[in-house]
């Protein structure tokens, strides 16, 4: 952590030698720097922007000046959404006294409590919100690395991957088969990898009947798995092949140049390999120095870091204790962190944490099911404190009703944190 | 092609002759009002709840209750010349969205057309002269409930409601969209407070909302509804 650092402070002479750096700075008022434009920093961003009245000075840092939601990405794969549909821009952000920034941010220095960032400069903060989502652990999946990203993509961060895969989904051969590796524990949206094998199969379904799906899981069991299980008999009876952990589902590698998989010595010809490795926080978190491992701890009052009151990391990225990764998720550890850094900088009001989360999944057409909890904030961790699932065998009617809810969620959130 | 509602003598002979020709489809057309009892009344005592009463509705403009706060919607509809009348209910409660997009009115119509005209009898009822209302049955209360009035009395602070709205917002949306996910915006506050308990007391069934109301307590459901209830429209 402190080479990380030294080597920045480095950076920023070189920098300083060479031209004179743009400091995004406002006169007088508190600054909060907010480092990633998706479910955590965008919400984080826009609550501060808006609570605040102009009291504090927010700057968003967001490479990409479209955000593709993860989550509905897996409904964009079968066929119910257009890549448009998930995309969203920051305009809302901007005229709720947001500046955006579309830059890099490639390291922080705590000491100057500035961002640097990749397009040169540095942006100052009195306070520092990262949400900067996950980044994959290098050699996860034997045969696999980033390089392999198009051959095998992962698709787990929304855009131009979930185009890539539907694009080899769509030119599958007939009757060909659709391999994924499942990510282990903890990962980003714990019922995405099994809500995309719905998705795959519902357009594999219509499209190319006969077709197979081989899910490599290093895990003995999954979210929802007596959900997805009951949903795949009675919608893809036959489809879909799932080799959990007891199976040798972890003993898995990958050949990206012969498109082939082999779990637990058995080699697979494959036509589409979908990899989702092994996650870890965002880059700039441990640039920043506040990961332990592959994630960074927080303080579940506040989602403060425990490595630097003055740094706050959000969603994905963030150790909280029992809350799943889900954009869901972020966008509730947003709002409490909104509301105690606004209290921090201005004396505003400062109410207690609370938490919440509800992950809808879609198996097929108006098949909709959700699991959902509260939680709350004590010494320790984010904890758990009350929570529901959908059941087996509930009625068509209620799981369309489920469905309806979430393109409802899905337009209430992305408002909530684009404005 | 409308009976003039203003005359008593036309106004009642509607009245009667309905009674006489088809008390079935009057007590039908109650049965369907059960759906709207949720967010309107109608009859003697009824007032604006979630949304407005109903009682004169016959013959009048859209969104015309200077105590009401409609949605844009419906101030559109009513700027747009829209009158109530047995044809214009028909093709609204037949999707109402379809005929007002934007609406609070979180209710997906209904498609049989007997049961509409039922319900618009029924409705006309309240309309052709409301001194003729009775009474007692078959006036409408949108709300019935056991919850204690200690509770119902409480003043929210809407500036701690505001913070615990986002618990709320992930979902509803502030502007008082309502597609898959209905409207809470602009309640009275009594509404809002009587609907959390029945979640959080189970007998109002949803699960999201059985678990988030659970753990919420008197002061957070007040604060919430003194939020949301003072909210401008968008």
């Amino acid at each position: 952590m402190k080479l990380n650092r030294r080597a920045f402070i480095s950076t920023t002479a070189a920098v300083a030698g060479s031209l004179a750096a743009p400091m995004v700075m406002a006169q007088g008022r508190p600054r909060v720097v907010v480092v990633g434009g998706g479910a955590g920093g965008a919400t984080a961003a826009r609550y501060i922007a808006k609570d605040s009245k102009g009291e504090v000075d927010v700057t968003l840092i967001e490479p990409t000046r479209t955000y593709y939601t993860c989550f509905f990405s897996n409904l964009y794969l079968g066929g119910f959404k257009e890549i448009d549909d998930i995309g969203h821009t920051y305009g809302g952000l901007a005229a709720n006294g947001v500046n955006v920034v579309h830059d890099w941010a490639v390291g922080v220095d705590r000491d100057a409590k500035t961002v640097a960032l990749a397009g040169g400069g540095s942006v100052a903060y009195d306070k520092l919100i990262l949400s900067p989502g996950i980044d994959f652990v290098e050699g996860a999946v034997e045969g696999w690395d980033m390089s392999a990203q198009n051959a095998m993509p992962h698709a787990y961060k929304a855009g131009s991957q979930s185009e890539l895969l539907r694009a080899q989904l769509q030119a599958m051969p007939e009757g060909g088969t659709f391999a994924m590796v499942a990510p282990p524990n903890p990962y980003r949206c714990p019922p995405g990898p099994y809500e995309r094998v719905s998705m795959v199969a519902h357009w594999l379904k219509l499209n190319n009947p006969t077709a197979k799906i081989l899910v490599a899981d290093p895990k003995p069991k999954f979210s929802k798995m007596a959900l997805f299980q009951e949903g795949w008999n009675n919608h893809y009876a036959g489809m879909v092949d799932w080799v959990g952990e007891d199976f040798g589902g972890g003993e898995v590698s990958v050949d990206p140049a012969a498109m082939t998989v082999t779990i637990d010595g058995e080699v697979t010809n494959v036509d589409v390999c979908n990899v989702i490795p092994a996650m870890k926080a965002g880059r700039i978190a441990d640039l920043a120095g506040v990961t332990d491992g592959n994630w960074a701890p927080v303080n579940a009052a506040d989602m403060s870091t425990k490595a630097d009151p003055d740094i706050y990391v959000l969603g994905d990225a963030s150790q909280q204790g029992d809350m799943p990764k889900s954009g869901f998720s972020a966008n509730s550890q947003a709002k409490v962190c909104a509301n105690a850094v606004r209290g921090a900088l201005t004396g505003s009001k400062v109410f207690p944490a609370k938490f919440s989360n509800t992950c809808w999944s879609l198996i097929e057409t108006n098949d909709g099911v959700k699991v959902g909890a509260t939680y709350e904030a004590t010494d320790e961790k984010i904890a758990k404190v009350d929570g529901f699932i959908s059941q087996t065998g509930e009625s068509a009617d209620i799981r369309k009703a489920t469905y309806e809810e979430s393109e409802g969620w899905y337009t209430g959130i992305t408002t909530d944190m684009f404005g | 092609m409308t009976p003039d509602t203003s005359d008593p003598v036309v106004a009642n002979a509607a009245v009667a002759a309905a009674t006489r020709s088809d008390e079935t489809q009057l007590s039908a057309g109650e049965a369907a009002f059960e759906q709207c009892s949720g967010c309107h009344e109608v009859g003697q005592g009824a007032e604006h709840r979630i949304g407005p009463h109903l009682n004169g509705l016959f013959g009048r403009i859209a969104a015309s209750h200077e105590d009401f706060r409609y949605s844009e919607a419906f101030q559109r509809a009513g700027r747009g010349g829209l009158e109530w009348h047995a044809d214009t209910l028909d093709a609204f409660l037949a999707d109402p969205r379809s005929m007002t997009s934007g609406t609070r009115m979180s209710f997906p119509g209904i498609t049989d057309k007997t049961e509409r005209e039922h319900l618009i009898a029924y409705l006309r009822l309240f309309s052709d002269n409301p001194a003729d209302i009775p009474e007692a049955d078959p006036t409408k209360q949108a709300t019935d409930h056991d919850l204690d009035p200690a509770i119902l009395a409480l003043v929210g602070d809407p500036e701690y409601g505001e913070y615990l709205s986002g618990e709320c917002t992930t979902c509803h949306q502030v502007s008082g969209g309502d597609t898959g996910i209905p409207s809470i915006v602009l309640w009275p506050d009594e509404d809002f407070v009587i609907a959390m308990h029945a979640y959080k007391q189970k007998t109002r069934n949803h699960p999201v909302m059985q678990m988030v109301a659970g753990r919420l307590g008197d002061e957070e459901i007040a604060a919430l509804a003194a939020y949301f209830g003072q909210l401008e429209e968008e």
